[in-house]
């Protein structure tokens, strides 16, 4: 009884919170609507799948559902309805964020074992294999 | 040797399982910080959002004295932790405006109602524009702007009490 008491303030303290957390104004225009073009809407939707949510941190912004991520959508939908390159939008965030922001890593110092990781895993697979046919071939 | 070899895999999938395990325990530095800090504040001019402070505009903060913009919004639990902290960096003489973010006007009369109102101006970005324009990545967050209008320092969260003189200090340095 006493536990289902506690059970049900701790319910109404978490949802009263949570409602407060979040905003009353209505989501920005592009945050849920998809662009009229749908080729314009394929690109969008590709550039926000490689866009990180800066709120909820493990998302793109296509899969969030946070607020900040909406108005990052819409941003990207404007932007690319305007006539904007993907890549110069995802530069544009950059440029503010860091590449932090972006899940498409670029090629600079810090992520070259990133990029040649596979080069040199293939380069150590084919040295091994040449290894074990060369025994079989003795 | 070939027993050493043996060994070798089982001891790279512990040095994995190890790293995973690690980043799962101590998850890495989520704070990120503006990249324009120390760039001028992009172009914008934001409309009121309450009918007794003016909208803001870049071109208020350049007006060569250095200001405080504070990215609030009233739906937003830290920012009315940090408000009695605001109320001292204005009683100590640094001016402050405001970018109200996804907020409606009833909301924000009623937070400045119930929490104070240290703000000269307050700007309506109903869709984050600007917030995102400046590098900010939530709210509440406060920029320290020179008199040209570059920004010059950012403080991610809550002012809390301790936080009040580096922003002082911050502003003083931008003069």
């Amino acid at each position: 009884m006493k536990s289902a008491r506690l059970l049900a303030v701790a319910l109404a303290a978490a949802t009263a919170s949570s409602s407060h957390a979040q905003s009353n104004a209505p989501a920005a225009p592009y945050a849920y609507a998809q662009l009229p073009d749908p080729r314009q809407e394929a690109e969008a939707k590709a550039l926000m799948e490689t866009l990180r949510c800066l709120v909820c941190q493990g998302q793109s912004i296509a899969d969030s559902d946070a607020d900040m991520a909406g108005d990052m959508r819409s941003l990207v939908r404007e932007r690319i309805a305007a006539g904007e390159r993907p890549e110069a939008i995802r530069a544009w965030l950059v440029e503010r964020y860091g590449s932090w922001v972006s899940y498409k890593p670029p090629v600079e110092p810090v992520t070259w074992p990133l990029w040649a990781a596979p080069a040199v895993l293939l380069a150590l697979g084919l040295w091994l294999a040449r290894g074990r046919f060369r025994r079989k071939a003795r | 040797m070939r027993k050493v070899l043996l060994f070798l895999p089982l001891a790279l999938f512990a040095a994995v399982v190890l790293a995973f395990a690690f980043r799962l325990y101590a998850p890495g530095d989520a704070i990120i910080r503006s990249r324009m800090v120390g760039k001028p504040m992009p172009d914008f001019a934001l409309k009121p959002i309450v009918p007794n402070h003016p909208g803001l505009a870049a071109a208020d903060l350049r007006r060569g004295a250095p200001r405080l913009v504070n990215v609030f919004g009233s739906w937003c639990i830290p920012c009315r932790v940090e408000a009695p902290q605001l109320e001292a960096l204005k009683a100590r003489g640094l001016p402050i405006d405001a970018i109200a973010i996804r907020d409606t006007s009833a909301d924000v009369a009623g937070f400045l109602r119930d929490h104070g109102d240290p703000f000269q101006r307050i700007g309506d970005d109903p869709t984050s524009r600007v917030q995102i324009a400046i590098g900010s990545s939530g709210v509440p967050e406060t920029f320290v702007v020179d008199g040209k209008g570059i920004i010059r320092h950012q403080h991610i969260g809550e002012i809390r009490p301790e936080d009040v003189d580096g922003i002082v200090a911050a502003w003083e340095a931008a003069r």
